[in-house]
This record gives structure tokens, C-alpha cells and sequence, in this order.
């Protein structure tokens, strides 16, 4: 498909769509490279069990930077923020349930030895698989 | 760049002076590279109808072989291919294509007042990942077939050595994205195309199920994308994720899986719903009752869908704490729907309910649904789910909305917008005998694996006692009184393609867009911008004898419009 | 011409076609990139905005399991995955961050460029974006060819630590001890690991208690020699013993993390791969003069899917490379 000329215009502000100004991208390019250095530095240090919180923490803002700098999220309609938001949350859903799941595991706790195997499919053994009560009678 | 468009001289007739969409243009590449969405929509009924076909016939073959416990016309192993690819195929390349894709491509747009998508291109490459998924199915068979259940639970999927697998599993993954750019074309179509006066609120419903079935299809597809891969780097690169003997856990299988196809099945009931909001007030030309109650449950169920999905999972080794946290979410999940039942049964009272085609299919769904939704109490039920799961009341309560439900919406909803896709009527009186047919086949196939289920009968098995013949026999028999009532709805259709009459631009009287352009509708749409009104307001319409169809009469329209400003001021 | 046949008229539906605005043929005419069906350039820009970010917002979850399936193994195995990842190197990982962080960079400005219209910049902007893809894949070829060398893969092939025969006496010895003593080897599955209280316990039961289970056609537990067909999935005990390798005190299952690690560094680098093409499609369009200030919605799109690229990394990362 040809483009005219109007698509080549060198207009200052572009059509549609917001011009983010070259030195808040260079800003925030800068901070997210300060952050990793922190995120890093971070890691030798020993806080036990929130190392994990805190690496996750700054991530999330480096993220949020990105997202409403590089991304534009910051100038941009409210829906797409909300499209973004929303399919983290879902992720977050099924992260948190899972791992709940898990979380509840236990070993078996029987005792003993385990039972011997049946060699037989006899409908009076106990533990047989057969349906115990047919329509009108009682088990 | 223009084009000159001249009618041929054969259409220049009272009826049809202009060109329509499908005759807007002629040749194969202008269907195979069309940007229509009406055309799309039309390649995609076609395909599905067709896998409908093929996924019957493997369900005609399973009843027939469970008609005598052991052996009755296949073996063991091809009976598990047979009841595996009829579940495939159904969920993948028929339920779940059928409303959005096909009906849902034709309709939207029209009745949205848009001139098509938000993006075309991207509309036909999903149809050509249909195909492409279809084809992958196809070949699946060729390579040996697949016999793990259409669920692919592992270990059983990790180490099955039929060939088919990993075509099939490649065939979903490129299903899957069909779905999904469906789905992201709704969403941007809805939120951005609707024109000046097409309000949120003034939307008919079916498009407010289009679009909670697209959030849904956006949000939940890409979880099966992911599982569908990783099956297969298990299959070719033993990672071990699933498996224990390697420190996996084939439960998170069942996680992965399930968080798409719980939320997968209400992409294939919300849009079904969305037709019947529509079939039972336009045919019982009665207002909907309670249209923001059903407006917001479709997107409640949307939501809710995906925090229910253990509830397949309750005797898998998930922990207490999940199963109870699942089945208290899965009780609430049901009074949406319960919201939508009562409000078309409140559309049906005092409403002038004629008995076409499509209001059967209506009745027959709220009949239909409302069983399958309560059985699906008794599953969400822990204890009694202990009892009946993998069992054959779970297989009546997912074909009762499934199929029951679900497909019956879909051909509902292709007898209601028929003569507006086709320009022709159907027979009605045969189409009338063919929906009772299906529907008393339909519960005699599937009323009968309640009480299977309840017995113990298991589900997906190939042997059975003796006592549970007598409920297959039955059951078999069913399956193919339906297979005869669909063969029916068939012919219905056919012979309206071959020679029905022509069909008035509004025959049932709707007052949505889509019955204020010509039957067929020309290819842009609308040739004159349309109004945007309450496409639910029926007083304004009368029967036309001479066009054999509903026309606004402009003095009722002045009285409404009356009506209402007085009810403003 | 082909296009009449095609059905996509760009403008051929306006034929008697009044729309409300009245001067929709107008857009069109004035911007010929402007489709037959939407009104205005913001009506379509917006519209292409939303598909993507949609679109991203299908990546997301794509990505997402894979991190739930991280989550869960890490909730199941910590010690695994705090020992497997001394194995990743931070200085590369880091490298490859500030990499990625200086593409997005070169990106965002590629599609500040090509809203200004300035195509030079657009272009030296877009071939830096491909040069930090490419130095970012380079350097992920160097960490797995050193990992699969020392045998560092997944699942069967991974390396097999020598016999750690004073582990294994100290475990055994454990494993008898009475039930108060607290386990210095971490079980992977401690109920100390969270604080929610176990809904339906059941106390420990005697097996007598258990009705023995039926044996099915094949026979419970029938074994490989009913299955010769079937792919095993054991773990093959003969493979090539590491060269350089030597860490008896590797614990069992270390396999999981270097599994779990190629699979979404390995799907994140497909992700980089797709990447490269598509902004090298992006340079070639540029170069032809395809964008400008009123017409640079690919640009856009192109650097929202990069950015997401390396959002995934950001999180990719601590969770792998800054495991304490």
C-alpha cells in the first residue's frame, strides 16, 4: 500500500497519540538501570524470607516505570491501563490457588505395611467394585 | 480507489434490486481472501456444521459399540479414540467456534451498526487458524489417533504411544489462537465501532454475551496455549513436570488445564444465552424483561468462571482447603444464570408467543439448560461429587448444557437469522418437527445417563455390568432419534437454499439493526446510516401483507416516540 | 484489478453511503491509510492501541502459568531452587537486564522518532533496538552452551551428582528418628511452610484399615512388562558423567529448576527471536518511508510488544539469577 506524503509529515506533534518528550524516556531508562544495580546489591544482602518480596517489589516498580513510561499507559486510555492491570490480576488468581493447593500437600500417614493386591474380581469380596444396590432394592 | 458495481440484469426484480453480500462479488479467491465478516462468518458456519457432522458420527459409533457391555462393533482401544475425538472435536472445533465465530462474525458487526470489525485481516487469518487447527485434528487421525480423553490428563498423555497426540495437541494449540483473535476482534469492535447513539445500554444482549464471551476467550486461552506446549516439550523432552518419579505433579496438569476449560465452557453457554435473550423477545414480541440484570450477569459470569475451576478436580488429590474454597464459589456461579433464567421466563409471560422455529429451540433451552445448570449443583456438591464423578451423570449434566443447551441456542439462533444470512425461509413446519425430535431424543439419550451415573455406571468406559444395559440400549436409541431430528433440521436448510421463498428484510418482527437491512444484507452493511432505538420495543412493528414481513408503520412509531417523551418530561 | 475481487474495497462502500459526519469520504481521501471501516485516524489508532494491548495482554497469561509452575515447584522445592541457581551466572543475567533495559530505550525513542517524523533517527533507533535483541541472544547462547556442557539440561540428561555417601547416612538417619526431632534435611513437603490450617486432616491410619484394591485386566501395578510399549519416563541412570562437574552435595531434583529455568528463558528468547523480525520488518518499512507523523501506528504496536519482552525479563531475573 503507497503513503502519501501526508504519512511522512514532519509535523512536531503527530496525529493522533501523545509524544512522551525524549528526556523522560532517558529519566526513566536511567532509573530502571539505578534499580537493577539495587535489585543486585539487594540479593547479598540476608533478610531471610523477604529477599524474595523485595526483588518481586522492585521488579513491580520497574515494571509500573516501564509500563507508564515506555508503554505510555500514563497518557493513554483508562481501558487499556485497565486491560493491563486486569490480565496480572487473573495470573496472580491462578498463582495464588495453586499454590495453595500445593501448600495443603501431606504425605500419606498410614501406618504399616501396605495392603496385599487381590488377584480376583469376586463380587462378594470386600472392596469389590460392583454396585452395591439395583433400582427399588435397598444396598 | 472506487469500484463501479452494476447489478446483474437477473436480480434486477422488486424484491432484490441490489447486490448483497454474496453476490457483491463471484469467483473462489473473493471467498477464500475475503475481508466480509459476513462472509467469514459463513465459511466459519459451514466448516463447523461440517465438524458437527463428523464429531456425531464418532458419537452415533460409541452408542452403537455401549450398546452390549464388551464387545459390539470396535475394540476397546478404538472405542477410547472414538470417545475421545468426538470430545475434541465437539469442544474445539464446534462448541466453541460455533456461536462467536460463526453466527457471532455475521451478526455483530450488523448489529452494531459497524460496516465490519475492527480488523478484518486479522478476522480471516482466524478463520484460516481454524482450518489449519482442523487440519492438525485431521492428521492426528491419520498418525495413529489419540485416546487420552479430550481432557489429555497426564501421565496417561505423557506416555500414551498413539501417534495422533502431538498433531492433535499442535491442532488445539493453533485453535486456541483462533479463539483468541476472535475474541480480541469483539473486544475492540464493541468498545471502539459503535456508532453515534449506540450506547452501552442500548446494546441488544447478544452482543453484551459476545463481548463477556470475548473477555473470557482473551484471558483464558492462553493458559491452554501454555499447557498444550508444555504436554508436548513433556512428550518430546521428559522435563518432568507432571511427573512425580521426576519431583512434577500431574495435579498441576489438572490446574493448568482446568483454569482454561472451566472458563472455556461458558464461552460456550454466554453466547447461547445472548441468542435466546434474543429469540424469546423478539418471537414472544414482548420487551425484555430485566435487560441490565442480563446485561451484567454475562460479564458476572465471565468473571466468576474463572475462579471455580477445581470443581473438576475434587477427588484428584486437590488439598480440602481448595475443594471447599471451589465448590462454595461454584454454588454462587450458578445464580447468574439463574438471574437470566427467570428474566426470559418473565419475557415469556403475558407476551404474544408465537411458535416459530426459533422460540421452540428457545423453549426447549430454558427447559433444557435449567436441568443441566441444577445437576450441575449436585456436582459442585462435594460429597455427592465423590459419588458421581467420572460417572455418566456427569457426561448427562455437561451434554445438557453443552449440547442441550448450548448447540441448541446455536441452531436456534441459525433459524432466527437464516433468512437474514440466506435471503430464503425455511419450512417451518418441518423445522417445528425436527426441534421436537432433537428434543425428544435428546432426553431420552441423555435423562437416561442421570440415572446411569447415579448408579455408578463410569463414564469413558468401554465394559459395563449387565444391569446397566437396559439405560445404553436406551440411551443408544435416543442418540439416534436426535441423529434423525438433525438430519432433518439439515434438509430444512438445504431445501431453503435450493428453493425457499425469499425472505423479507424483518420476518419476525426484531427491532435490533440487523432487521432494518435487506435479507441477505448488502455487502457494506447498511445503505443508509440505521436508527438507534430500543432494540427491544416491539409496539411500533405490524405485519406487512404484501412483503410478507414486519415493517415499522410510522403512526405506531409516532405514538411511541410519544409515549416516550412523556415518560421523559 | 485484483482488489475488486478481494471484496475489501477500500472505498467502493461509500457509494450512497452518508454517513452521520458527512465528510467521511473526506478522511478517507486525506489519509489513505485510513480503512474503510473506521470514521477517523483516532478512531483507528485507538482501535489498534486496544487490539494490542489486548493482545499483550493474551502474552501475559501465556507467560503467567509459566510462572505459577515456577511458583509451585519453588513452594515444593526452596532448597532446590536456592542451590540450582548459584549456577546462574549474575554477572550475565545483570548484563543482559541492562541490555534489554537499553533496548526498550532505544525503542520508546524509535517511536518518538516516528511520531516526529524524523526517519534517520527512526532508523538508527530501530537498528539499536535489533542490536541490544541480538547481543542479548548472543549472550544467552554463551550461559545455556556452558550449562549444557557441564550437563546443567533438563529432565534425564541432567547431571547425575557423585554418591554422597555421608548425605545419605545423615538422611537415612533421620528418617528413623522419632518424630519430634526437627528435620535438618528439609522435607519438600513441611507443613511448617504455611500458616493455613489443614481443612479434613485425617489422622494417621493402621493399613489393615485399608480394603486391598481389586486387580484390574493389567493387574495393579502390572509393571513395565505389561507396558514394553510404553515410553518410560525414568530417570536413565547411563549418561556421559559431567567433565567438569563435581557437586556431591547437589540435592535430588535439582533437575526441576534447570528445567523450569530453559523452559521460560527459552520461551522468552523465542519471544526475543519473534521480536527481531518483526522490528527488522519495521526497518525495512522505514526505510521505504511507510511512517511519519501522521501515520506510525506499526512503530507503536512494534514497541508495546517490546516492552512487554522486557517486562517479562525484568521479573525473569531476581526469580532466577538472585535466588539467596
Amino acid at each position: 500500500m503507497t503513503q502519501s506524503n501526508s504519512n511522512t509529515a514532519h509535523a512536531d506533534h503527530p496525529l493522533v497519540g501523545h509524544l512522551v518528550p525524549v528526556s523522560t524516556l532517558l529519566a526513566t531508562a536511567s532509573v530502571l538501570l539505578i534499580l537493577t544495580i539495587i535489585t543486585v546489591a539487594v540479593r547479598y544482602i540476608d533478610i531471610g524470607e523477604f529477599n524474595l518480596w523485595v526483588a518481586i517489589g522492585i521488579a513491580v516498580v520497574k515494571a509500573g516505570l516501564v509500563a507508564s513510561f515506555f508503554m505510555h499507559l500514563r497518557w493513554d486510555r483508562p481501558f487499556n491501563l485497565l486491560v493491563f492491570i486486569g490480565c496480572m490480576l487473573f495470573v496472580v488468581l491462578m498463582m495464588a490457588f495453586c499454590v495453595l493447593d500445593t501448600s495443603q500437600y501431606r504425605s500419606t500417614q498410614y501406618t504399616g505395611n501396605p495392603p496385599v493386591a487381590q488377584e480376583t474380581l469376586d463380587a462378594n469380596a470386600p472392596g469389590a467394585p460392583v454396585a452395591r444396590f439395583k433400582l427399588g432394592m435397598n444396598p | 480507489m472506487t469500484t463501479i458495481v452494476t447489478p446483474r440484469p437477473e436480480l434486477l426484480d422488486t424484491s432484490a434490486t441490489n447486490d448483497n453480500y454474496l453476490t457483491f462479488t463471484r469467483g473462489f479467491r473473493s471467498w477464500a481472501l475475503t475481508l466480509d465478516h459476513k462472509r467469514i462468518g459463513v465459511m466459519y458456519m459451514s466448516a463447523v456444521l461440517a465438524s458437527f457432522f463428523v464429531g456425531g458420527v464418532f458419537a452415533l459409533l460409541l452408542r452403537t459399540e455401549l450398546l452390549t457391555p464388551g464387545r459390539t462393533i470396535v475394540s476397546a482401544d478404538t472405542y477410547n479414540q472414538f470417545f475421545t475425538l468426538h470430545g475434541a472435536i465437539m469442544v474445539f472445533l464446534v462448541i466453541i467456534p460455533s456461536i462467536p465465530a460463526a453466527l457471532g462474525n455475521f451478526i455483530l458487526p450488523i448489529m452494531l451498526g459497524a460496516k465490519d470489525v475492527a480488523f478484518p485481516k486479522l478476522n480471516l487469518f482466524s478463520f484460516y487458524l481454524w482450518v489449519g487447527g482442523a487440519l492438525f485434528t485431521l492428521y492426528s487421525l491419520a498418525a495413529g489417533g489419540f485416546d487420552t480423553g479430550w481432557t489429555f490428563y497426564t501421565p496417561y498423555s505423557t506416555t500414551t504411544t498413539t501417534g495422533g497426540v502431538i498433531p492433535v495437541l499442535t491442532g488445539v494449540f493453533i485453535l486456541g489462537f483462533s479463539s483468541i483473535f476472535t475474541g480480541l476482534n469483539f473486544i475492540v469492535t464493541v468498545h471502539k465501532l459503535r456508532p453515534p447513539g449506540m450506547t452501552w445500554f442500548r446494546m441488544p444482549l447478544f452482543l453484551w454475551a459476545l463481548y463477556a464471551t470475548a473477555i473470557i476467550q482473551v484471558l483464558a486461552t492462553p493458559v491452554l496455549a501454555i499447557t498444550v506446549c508444555l504436554l508436548i516439550v513433556e512428550r518430546t523432552m521428559n522435563i518432568g513436570i507432571f511427573n512425580p518419579s521426576m519431583g512434577g505433579d500431574p495435579v498441576l496438569y489438572q490446574h493448568f488445564f482446568w483454569f482454561y476449560s472451566h472458563p472455556a465452557v461458558y464461552i460456550m453457554i454466554v453466547p447461547a444465552m445472548g441468542i435466546i435473550s434474543e429469540i424469546i423477545s423478539v418471537h414472544a414480541h414482548r420487551q425484555i424483561f430485566g435487560y441490565r440484570f442480563i446485561a451484567f450477569s454475562s460479564i458476572a459470569i465471565a468473571m466468576f468462571s474463572f475462579i471455580v475451576w477445581g470443581h473438576h478436580m475434587f477427588v484428584s488429590g486437590q488439598s480440602g482447603l481448595m475443594n471447599t474454597i471451589f465448590s462454595l464459589i461454584s454454588f454462587s456461579v450458578a445464580i447468574p444464570s439463574a438471574v437470566k433464567t427467570f428474566n426470559w421466563t418473565m419475557t415469556l409471560y403475558k407476551g404474544t408467543i408465537s411458535l416459530t422455529a426459533p422460540m421452540m429451540y428457545g423453549l426447549s433451552f430454558i427447559f433444557l439448560f435449567t436441568i443441566g445448570g441444577l445437576t450441575g449443583i449436585h456436582l459442585a456438591t462435594l460429597n455427592t461429587d465423590v459419588h458421581l464423578h467420572d460417572t455418566y451423570f456427569v457426561v448427562a449434566h455437561f451434554h445438557y448444557v453443552m449440547m442441550g443447551s448450548a448447540l441448541i441456542g446455536m441452531i436456534g439462533g441459525l433459524h432466527h437469522w437464516w433468512p437474514k444470512m440466506t435471503g430464503r425461509m425455511y419450512n417451518e413446519k418441518a423445522a417445528i418437527i425436527a426441534c421436537i425430535i432433537i428434543f425428544v431424543g435428546f432426553n431420552i439419550t441423555f435423562f437416561t445417563q442421570f440415572m446411569l451415573g447415579s448408579q455408578g455406571m463410569p463414564r469413558r468406559y468401554y465394559d459395563y455390568l449387565p444391569e446397566f444395559q437396559i439405560y445404553h440400549v436406551i440411551s443408544t436409541i435416543g442418540a439416534y432419534i436426535m441423529a434423525c431430528g438433525f438430519f432433518l433440521c439439515a434438509a430444512c436448510f438445504v431445501q431453503s437454499l435450493l428453493g425457499g421463498k425469499k425472505a423479507p428484510a424483518n420476518p419476525w418482527g426484531g427491532r435490533s439493526l440487523e432487521w432494518q437491512c435487506t435479507s441477505p444484507p448488502p455487502h457494506d452493511n447498511f445503505s443508509s446510516p440505521p436508527t438507534v432505538g430500543n432494540c427491544y420495543d416491539f409496539s411500533m412493528l405490524r405485519w406487512d401483507e404484501k412483503e410478507q414481513g414486519y415493517v415499522v408503520d410510522k403512526e405506531l412509531e409516532a405514538v411511541a416516540i410519544a409515549a416516550e417523551a412523556r415518560g421523559h418530561s | 484489478m485484483s482488489q475488486a475481487s478481494v471484496g475489501h474495497e477500500g472505498h467502493a462502500g461509500h457509494e450512497g453511503h452518508a454517513d452521520g459526519h458527512g465528510h467521511g469520504s473526506a478522511e478517507h481521501a486525506k489519509y489513505p491509510f485510513l480503512a474503510h471501516h473506521f470514521e477517523t485516524p483516532a478512531q483507528q489508532f485507538d482501535s489498534a492501541k486496544l487490539g494490542m494491548w489486548l493482545f499483550l495482554a493474551t502474552e501475559v497469561l501465556f507467560f503467567g502459568a509459566l510462572f505459577v509452575a515456577y511458583a509451585v515447584l519453588r513452594s515444593r522445592f526452596p532448597e532446590v531452587f536456592s542451590y540450582g541457581s548459584h549456577y546462574l551466572d549474575t554477572v550475565m543475567g545483570g548484563i543482559n537486564t541492562c541490555v534489554l533495559i537499553l533496548s526498550s530505550l532505544t525503542m520508546a525513542l524509535g517511536v518518538y522518532f516516528a511520531q516526529r517524523g524524523k526517519r534517520i533517527a527512526l532508523l538508527i533507533c530501530l537498528w539499536l533496538t535489533m542490536a541490544g535483541a541480538a547481543g542479548f541472544l548472543v549472550i544467552k547462547y554463551f550461559e545455556y552452551s556452558h550449562k549444557i556442557h557441564e550437563n546443567l539440561v533438563w529432565g534425564p540428561g541432567f547431571y547425575i551428582p557423585p554418591h554422597d555417601a555421608i548425605g545419605e547416612a545423615e538422611s537415612v538417619a533421620l528418617a528413623h528418628a522419632p518424630a519430634s526431632a526437627p528435620a535438618a534435611v528439609p522435607a519438600p513437603l513441611n507443613s511448617a511452610s504455611s500458616g493455613v490450617p489443614m481443612i479434613g486432616a485425617h489422622p494417621a491410619v493402621d493399613a489393615s484399615v485399608v480394603k486391598p484394591a481389586s486387580m484390574g485386566p493389567l493387574g495393579l501395578g502390572a509393571g513395565a512388562v505389561n507396558h514394553a510399549s510404553a515410553v518410560t519416563h525414568d530417570i536413565i541412570p547411563d549418561q556421559l558423567p559431567s567433565a567438569h562437574l563435581e557437586d556431591a552435595k547437589m540435592p535430588p531434583n535439582t533437575h526441576v529448576f534447570f528445567a523450569i529455568y530453559y523452559a521460560m528463558t527459552g520461551l522468552h528468547g523465542f519471544h526475543v527471536i519473534v521480536g527481531m523480525v518483526v522490528i527488522g520488518m519495521l526497518i525495512y518499512r522505514a526505510t521505504r518511508g511507510d511512517f511519519g507523523s501522521n501515520y506510525f501506528t506499526p512503530v507503536d504496536l512494534v514497541g508495546l510488544y517490546w516492552h512487554v519482552v522486557d517486562l517479562v525479563w525484568i521479573f525473569l531475573f531476581p526469580l532466577f539469577y538472585l535466588i539467596h
